[in-house]
């Protein structure tokens, strides 16, 4: 099938486009120089031309998503409508059901969306959720970061085992990428106990949250992965924590990248940027992690932006979660995995006239203004945690425009005015430099940027068609038009079909699962695998023959093929 | 002969993915490992052979051929106005998925045997959230584990070995001796009689005790009476103390608070009080699941419709209301006018005044085994035996999930073909 | 002699291991039963393995008496199934769950036969 679009205003920042009437060829769901005469036509009428969106860190399925749906029904009542010829029911507004995930990315223009978190153990009901969630492309990051085999080949500084137990693992759990949460907390919450930041020695395995963070990396990138370690940092949501969050990156120093991208990602900075010793001084610290990012070039962050209103946050921080609960008086569910991680879901919803909360909105805002290059950060609301994801727009246009961030601002608690530097920032966003937050920067972060994030031959023909004229518009002032456009494609087109119209969900055909295939010495694998079957014999609850994630969980997989590589990894 | 090995058991919600199955000629000749429970069920037992129908239900079945069966099943579906489609827990999540497709395809109510099981423990859920675990998490750090109103010798035989009380772990090497096991019941059971400690309360008295235990370890004893659902004060205080002095602890409960008067509020207490105790130390609760895959049904249905279970399709739009919405409320109401039962059976099930009003609607059942629900059933239709026949994913009841084995190759058609037809035969009535 | 009783019911192992069997004689062996305790069953004046009649505002029904000393004075347990379904209280009282554990029950000894699962449920038709 031949598709071409003509007229649209094209922003591809990979190559080099900023809104210039280009023509866009598709065949066969790819991006090609030229098609033939036969091509359908779309005439995008000099209205503004993307890549699919790509969401680097969302939470989408699995266990703790559906956990949300389960102690939440007053969420599955929000958003409901029912099904149509061509889709299924949609219920929910932060724990949407998988129909609602899918068509509400599509119906944003985002096309490949990446779930933030999977216990090898419980990756199983991950795959089963991704499987049902249609027209995206996706896949699942995979925590290792409290994993007793981790911690053991840690403390043995046996980074050859290591490197082949992420890849089992990656395997067993058909994981894109190595997710670092609250290392060595995981393991300590097993007993209702944490870690305090990155020296602390964790009981019972005698290591320390640096450790684990450096040896991830270090196998990481022997192993060439197409992602860099995926790090939530300690003390995640404590007052003062960017020192901790600061002292975590700086471990980035240690290693070398394997590939053109950072060596490490720190998630949803806006819960890691954090001054103050308690609420009463609470404030922001955006500007030192900024500053680092600046001057720190192997080191990328998303925002995790907070949205007013109704969230639940769901993570494998399990100790986070119980104080959160604590704190709000909130439900609190928790779901520790045996040998790997904790878990835990909160609802809350952000208030406007709360200080912390209006200083955490500022936050993320100062993250994006203040890091200048935007591959740098990324553009997230740690969907559900943050808020939920229909709200990218919201983002989109807080960063265009500065006279709707100080209309805002006007709007939330004043502490902002002494807690943030947001309200003095006028930086303002363009399409390009969105373009790459949600686009061209995801797809490079994840190490996807051959065919995700941009628009030149070869890539992916995942593209979206926003109902504005880059050059007709003034993003600054028409912020409005800004939200409304980016909430609603006119359309998006994924893999060439077009799968949205006006907003409106035209097919859902399944999207493909991406993993990685990262090969290791024989050898290693060998002796690695004499401590997993000793693991299994003694400590899990399920036999190993039953653990890995089977082939009929993979109906549309996209196999990445990594391994170790011969170059010296220090 | 073949032997299979780390074949998971389709009978309660521990799972037990260790058996070791040997076929011969297509016919299971010896099971390993497997407790009672899961014997019976993977050595069978007398089959449906073949299709049957009946118009009425006082009259004896005709076998029919599977094309009529379906057909007659569709129309009935087709034609009915509020159609109950009840079961699910003894079929694989794959099963589950072209339930939940069909029952929105007819504006159904689909309804699982939580309903009679463990339901409102997840109203309770709703309320509380529900701080948890897996099962190996017990196995290796429990030194207090507590069953309330739930006996795992009659209904989880290997749960107590394999997960909780015997079981040896990393922190937890001397297993049995390194435990206290608490039992609290009304009446002194076979898992009762295991324990170090059996507080019985008086039926219909857990909501309070548990007020009791959350009343002391706040700090406020002096609130509490001399006795409390049949306890004493000073008993209470002891296993307030008990529980305090946990590393971890973990609370497994059953049908003894579901059922109990206050039904879901008890659990909504109990989790409130596993809250508070992880102020002191480690505690999780986990509700002790029946049917082997009962959990799936919850986890496919909650992605899928954004509710656990009595979701009404009705609108077109999931609506969820159980006291409204759930299998026992329409038949009670005798609202539904027409049912299709699968892998579960509300005539053995569920009380007398539902049965009859099954009794007179009609019924379509979907099942390997003949039961109370054949009996008020116009179609029947035989399936395959899911985690004996056909393979497919199951939850455990900490929602681990695991993938069924194929132990021999079924004689019948399955689940999943089965409502597929059906289905496709429903939209051709439609004229799609 | 009649004896007042609080009901509950519940699964047994030989409920379980009979529940894919429910036309046999051995799965109403395993369900057709009433327990109670020697001092309730010497109240009754009436041997296990007698029928003892079951009545409650919901229902009533004729199962077999059975001795388990683990139940305190005054409590009847008949395991999950047709016969204990036939006096539950169906009221889901709002919430879906119906009454199955907690009813008010007369119990007294009967000549009157067990019925069969299929004799018990072609009462509703």
């Amino acid at each position: 099938m031949e598709l071409l679009i003509k007229n649209g205003a094209v922003v591809d920042p990979v190559n080099g486009n900023k809104g210039d009437k280009t023509d866009i060829s598709i065949k066969d769901g790819k991006i090609v120089k030229t098609v033939s005469s036969k091509a359908t036509i779309i005439d995008a009428g000099g209205r503004l031309v993307m890549a699919g969106g790509v969401d680097a860190h969302s939470h989408i399925a699995g266990a703790k998503v559906n956990v949300g749906r389960m102690m939440r029904p007053e969420d599955s009542r929000s958003g409901i409508s029912p099904r149509t010829k061509i889709t299924r029911p949609c219920t929910g507004y932060t724990v949407p059901n998988v129909y609602a995930m899918g068509y509400r990315y599509a119906q944003m223009g985002y096309t490949t969306v990446f779930e933030a978190a999977q216990a090898i153990m419980k990756a199983r009901h991950t795959h089963e959720e991704l499987e049902e969630i249609p027209i995206i492309d996706k896949g699942a990051l995979t925590l290792f970061g409290s994993n007793w085999p981790t911690m053991d080949f840690v403390r043995e500084k046996d980074m050859d085992k290591l490197a082949a137990y992420v890849s089992w693992g990656l395997l067993a759990s058909r994981g894109f990428g190595v997710k670092c949460v609250n290392p060595g907390g995981g393991e300590m919450w097993g007993f209702g106990k944490n870690v305090t930041g990155i020296d602390d020695v964790v009981p019972g395995f005698d290591v320390t949250p640096k450790e684990i963070i450096v040896s991830l990396m270090k196998v990481n990138e022997m192993l060439g992965l197409p992602h860099s370690v995926h790090l939530h940092c300690n003390n995640l949501g404590n007052p003062g924590n960017y020192k901790t969050t600061l002292a975590s990156m700086e471990l980035a120093n240690q290693v070398k990248a394997s590939k053109k991208r950072q060596v490490m990602h720190v998630t949803h900075l806006l819960f890691n940027s954090w001054g103050g010793t308690n609420w009463g001084d609470f404030e922001s610290k955006a500007d030192e992690v900024a500053n680092f990012l600046n001057n720190h070039k192997n080191v990328t962050g998303d925002m995790g932006q907070m949205i007013f209103g109704s969230a639940t946050t769901m993570t494998a921080d399990g100790p986070k979660q119980y104080a959160n609960a604590k704190l709000l008086h909130a439900k609190w569910s928790n779901g520790d995995v045996e040998l790997e991680d904790a878990s835990g879901v909160v609802p809350i919803y952000y208030v406007k006239q709360i200080s912390v909360h209006a200083i955490m909105w500022a936050i993320g805002l100062e993250l994006a203004l203040l890091t200048k290059d935007p591959y740098q950060m990324l553009l997230t609301t740690d969907h559900p945690n943050g808020g939920p994801f229909v709200n990218y727009s919201e983002v989109i246009a807080l960063l265009m425009s500065n006279k709707k961030r100080q209309e805002e601002i006007k709007t939330v608690h004043e502490a902002v005015h002494a807690k943030n530097k947001l309200p003095g920032l006028d930086r303002e966003l363009d399409f390009s430099e969105i373009a790459i937050m949600t686009r061209a920067g995801t797809a490079k972060v994840l190490g996807l940027l051959d065919t995700k994030g941009h628009l030149g031959v070869g890539a992916d023909a995942d593209i979206s068609i926003y109902d504005i004229k880059p050059d007709q518009i003034d993003p600054t002032v028409e912020h409005a038009k800004i939200k409304s456009a980016f909430s609603s494609a006119a359309y998006t087109i994924k893999g060439g079909n077009v799968v949205v119209k006006d907003g409106q969900i035209t097919a859902t055909p399944l999207g493909r699962t991406y993993w990685v295939d990262a090969k290791v010495p024989q050898q290693h694998h060998d002796e690695m695998m004499k401590d997993i079957v000793k693991k299994f014999k003694n400590y899990y609850s399920m036999q190993l023959a039953n653990y890995m994630v089977q082939d009929e969980y993979l109906t549309h997989q996209q196999v990445v093929k990594a391994g170790i590589i011969p170059a010296e990894v220090n | 002969m073949t032997v299979i090995t780390d074949a998971l058991c389709p009978f309660c919600g521990c799972l037990c993915d260790d058996l070791t199955i040997v076929v011969e000629n297509n016919k299971i000749t010896d099971i390993k490992n497997a407790c009672k429970l899961g014997s019976a069920k993977i050595m069978g037992h007398h089959r449906i052979e073949a299709p049957m129908m009946r118009a009425d239900k006082k009259s004896e079945f005709k076998e029919v051929s599977y094309d009529e069966a379906i057909n007659e099943a569709a129309s009935i579906l087709f034609k009915s106005k509020r159609p109950l489609m009840y079961g699910w827990a003894s079929a694989v999540c794959e099963v589950h998925k072209k339930g939940i497709l069909l029952a929105e395809e007819v504006g159904a109510i689909i309804d699982n045997t939580a309903t009679v099981c463990h339901a409102p423990s997840t109203l309770a859920v709703h309320e509380k959230g529900l701080p948890t675990a897996t099962l190996g998490q017990v196995k290796n750090r429990s030194d207090v584990v507590v069953f309330w109103g739930s006996n795992p010798v009659h209904a989880h035989p290997r749960h107590m070995g394999r997960y909780s009380v015997f079981a040896k772990g990393f922190f937890q090497e001397k297993g049995r001796k390194g435990r206290k096991v608490i039992v609290v019941d009304v009446r002194k059971t076979e898992t009762a009689s295991m324990a170090d400690e059996f507080v019985q309360v008086q039926q219909g008295s857990d909501y309070l005790v548990i007020s009791a235990l959350r009343a002391i370890l706040s700090g406020h004893a002096d609130v509490v009476p001399e006795s409390v659902g049949g306890v004493t004060k000073e008993q209470l205080s002891k296993l307030v103390d008990t529980l305090k002095a946990a590393k971890f602890g973990a609370v497994f409960f059953g049908m003894g608070l579901t059922q109990s008067i206050s039904r879901y509020k008890n659990i909504d207490n109990a989790i409130s009080l596993i809250t508070e105790l992880n102020a002191y130390t480690k505690y999780v609760i986990t509700p002790m699941r029946g049917h082997y895959n009962v959990t799936g049904f919850g986890q496919v249905c909650s992605w899928e419709t954004g509710f656990a279970t009595a979701v009404d399709f009705a609108r077109g739009a999931p609506y969820y209301n159980p006291g409204e919405t759930a299998a026992n409320d329409v038949l009670m109401r005798k609202e539904t006018d027409a049912a299709m039962i699968i892998a579960g059976d509300a005539g053995a099930h569920f009380p007398a005044d539902s049965v009859r009003h099954l009794a007179r609607i009609p019924v379509v059942q979907i099942d390997p085994y003949w039961n109370p629900t054949t009996e008020v059933s116009n179609v029947v239709i035989p399936v395959a035996i899911c985690g004996v026949e056909v393979e497919g994913t199951a939850y455990r009841m900490d929602g681990v999930s695991m993938r069924m084995r194929k132990m021999i190759e079924p004689t019948l058609p399955t689940d999943v073909e089965i409502l597929e037809k059906i289905t496709q035969r429903v939209r051709e009535l439609r004229g799609e | 002699m009649t004896l007042n009783a609080i009901l509950i019911t519940g699964r047994t192992i030989n409920q379980g291991a009979t529940i894919e069997n429910k036309t046999s004689l051995d799965y109403q062996e395993a369900t057709a039963l009433c327990e109670l305790n020697s001092k309730d069953i010497g109240i009754l004046g009436i041997k296990p393995g007698s029928q003892i009649s079951v009545k409650t505002d919901h229902g009533d029904v004729v199962v077999k008496l059975k001795e388990n000393n683990g139940n305190p004075d005054g409590m009847a347990f008949i395991p999950m199934g047709p016969w204990a379904n036939a006096v539950v209280d169906p009221d889901t009282k709002g919430c879906g769950m119906p009454g199955f554990k907690g009813i008010k029950a007369r119990l007294e000894p009967t000549d009157k036969k067990i019925l069969s699962m299929k004799d018990l449920i072609a009462r509703y038709k």
